[in-house]
């Protein structure tokens, strides 16, 4: 394309600010070329449900994810959420009904244009998932070498200007054992933003993390989604963190979402589920002890 | 009635991973690479963590079980006062036999419980998720170079193995029992031909890694990603290795040399 050329040009001078210029007029153009969509809603989950096992993780559940927004999926500990990125991402497919993102149906997706929605989306999974035979640097340099032409000047640039954001420039040399929980999980998300996607997936990202770490997370989170108009959808059962960022949330419990709205919508929340999770009772809706027997009986039992 | 069940059951679970086993195979090898440059460093990376490393544990190998074979050879072939054939023994047993079939199970043990546990610990850690989730495929980008990398370095490995242990069964038989140097290497030149001997070595080592190679990385593939899942898929791969290249051994030599 004419244009691209043109930027590559202003590339040759090898000054950096032309270097930076050029880079993201790439970006822009390539969005400018492949997007069109102007569409509220992101994610689109209509009638989905999803067994493994034998067991029911979904039951007809609909939500939606706006555009640009943080999303906050919350829920107890296994109800789902990672299957739900997994199910956006298009790593399982649904028993039933749809997921639509960014108007690409995934189930119905030719592997091709499920590779293609990938590349607009960026995951930090919960164990940060560092390739662990590479270092900081190629970690994050991967997805550049793997779709743009850029060159190693180029790609160096970028790379860099992704760990500044996440203030681990300094340790771009590292390799992913020597670092930190935290460390790993921002080096991550460094990778997961190297492209510019239109939507990150985090998941768990505060969990074991210690009050610093989580800090310095909420933050970049937010950052990252006022600053580029990231879709952000984050799964997570740590309360404060989540609402405190949160545009909209989605509390799911038993297959099923429960409630859908703002965090102060979930907060001002009588419904007995609800209360139970964010006050973390023991006992309530989400019974404390796993289905059983009765006790007297169990014990009573002889053979 | 239970027993008849179970027995199609595992009947059916047995055809049924042959089959996506061989898909997995088939999609790892003929999906080409988009980087051409990218695929041979990591094709050379394996070649050296597969094959460069396995070197030691074969050259050992190889000079051991040729010193022995010299040493038996010679105790048995001197009672017939036709000690000087031990080079013709040797040769023989090494490159139609002992080389591909040692040099398989050693590198099964080796390099194939090797490629297991680090594909398992991949999937462990949802590196092979985030390579999925980055829109590349894990099947050319992880498993590819593996299979490409144990495939070539294999039949070197087992012609390397032979020439160790002819050389140290040389060693042996002529430096120290005192066979004629001149005997030796003409009872191997005279016997040892090379499309009948070394070539159906070869092929037999060959169709050895490819069965080694493949259950290797398959296990690791579609292990349970936990530390107990990962251990069995690692003992299957060694257990599933031997007993294939031992079955496939038999098949392949009353194929090349049961012309009887």
């Amino acid at each position: 394309m004419w244009f691209i050329e043109g930027f590559q040009d202003l590339h040759e001078r090898n000054e950096f600010s032309w270097r930076i210029f050029y880079y993201y007029a790439v970006l822009v153009s390539i969005r400018f070329c492949y997007r069109e969509s102007s569409v509220e809603v992101y994610i689109d989950v209509k009638n989905l449900s999803f067994s493994r096992g034998g067991r029911a993780i979904y039951d007809d559940v609909t939500l939606q994810i706006p555009k640009g927004k943080i999303t906050a999926v919350m829920g107890p500990s296994g109800v789902g959420k990672t299957t739900l990125l997994r199910l956006i991402g298009g790593q399982v497919m649904p028993n039933s009904g749809t997921v639509t993102v960014d108007g690409v149906n995934i189930a119905q997706a030719s592997r091709k244009e499920l590779f293609e929605a990938r590349r607009r989306m960026g995951m930090l999974f919960q164990s940060g998932a560092l390739f662990s035979d590479m270092s900081v640097f190629e970690n994050v340099a991967l997805p550049l070498q793997e779709y743009t032409d850029f060159d190693k000047t180029m790609i160096r640039d970028i790379v860099l200007m992704k760990l500044q954001s996440v203030g681990l420039r300094g340790a771009a040399h590292l390799m992913p054992s020597e670092l930190s929980g935290g460390m790993a999980r921002r080096a991550a998300l460094a990778r997961a933003i190297a492209l510019d996607p239109d939507l990150v997936m985090y998941d768990e990202p505060f969990a074991g993390q210690d009050p610093i770490s989580k800090g310095v997370l909420v933050e970049l989170i937010q950052r990252l989604n006022r600053a580029a108009n990231i879709t952000s959808v984050l799964v997570s059962h740590d309360v404060e963190e989540s609402l405190s960022i949160a545009d909209h949330v989605c509390l799911l419990s038993g297959g099923k979402v429960i409630l859908s709205g703002t965090p102060e919508e979930v907060r001002s929340s009588t419904d007995e589920r609800v209360v139970q999770f964010l006050q973390g009772h023991a006992d309530g809706p989400v019974a404390f002890h796993y289905p059983a027997p009765e006790y007297r009986e169990q014990l009573l039992e002889r053979n | 009635m239970g027993l008849v069940k179970n027995l199609f059951a595992g009947v059916y679970g047995f055809i049924e991973s042959l089959g996506q086993s061989g898909i997995f195979l088939f999609q790892s090898l003929f999906r080409l690479p988009i980087r051409w440059g990218e695929a041979i460093r990591l094709y050379v990376r394996q070649v050296y963590s597969v094959g460069v490393l396995s070197l030691i544990i074969i050259i050992v190998s190889g000079a051991f079980i040729g010193m022995v074979l010299a040493l038996q050879g010679y105790s048995i072939l001197t009672s017939y006062g036709s000690e000087s054939a031990v080079g013709q023994l040797l040769a023989l047993t090494l490159l139609r036999e002992l080389g591909p079939v040692v040099t398989g199970l050693l590198f099964a043990g080796r390099a194939g419980s090797a490629l297991t546990a680090e594909i398992g610990l991949m999937k462990a850690t949802e590196q092979l998720s985030s390579y999925e989730m980055m829109g590349i495929d894990p099947l050319r980008r992880v498993i590819a170079p593996r299979l490409l990398a144990g495939i070539t370095c294999m039949p070197i490995l087992a012609l390397i193995f032979s020439a160790v242990g002819i050389w140290a069964g040389m060693m042996v038989s002529v430096n120290w029992l005192g066979v004629y140097e001149g005997s030796f290497w003409a009872s191997m030149q005279q016997s040892v031909f090379f499309d009948t001997d070394i070539m159906n070595g070869i092929i037999k080592s060959f169709v050895f890694a490819i069965a080694v190679v493949w259950i290797a990385v398959y296990q690791g593939y579609v292990c349970q990603p936990t530390s107990e899942g990962i251990g069995r898929a690692t003992t299957r791969t060694v257990v599933m290795g031997s007993l294939a290249i031992l079955g496939l051994d038999f098949l392949l030599t009353a194929a090349m040399f049961g012309d009887f």
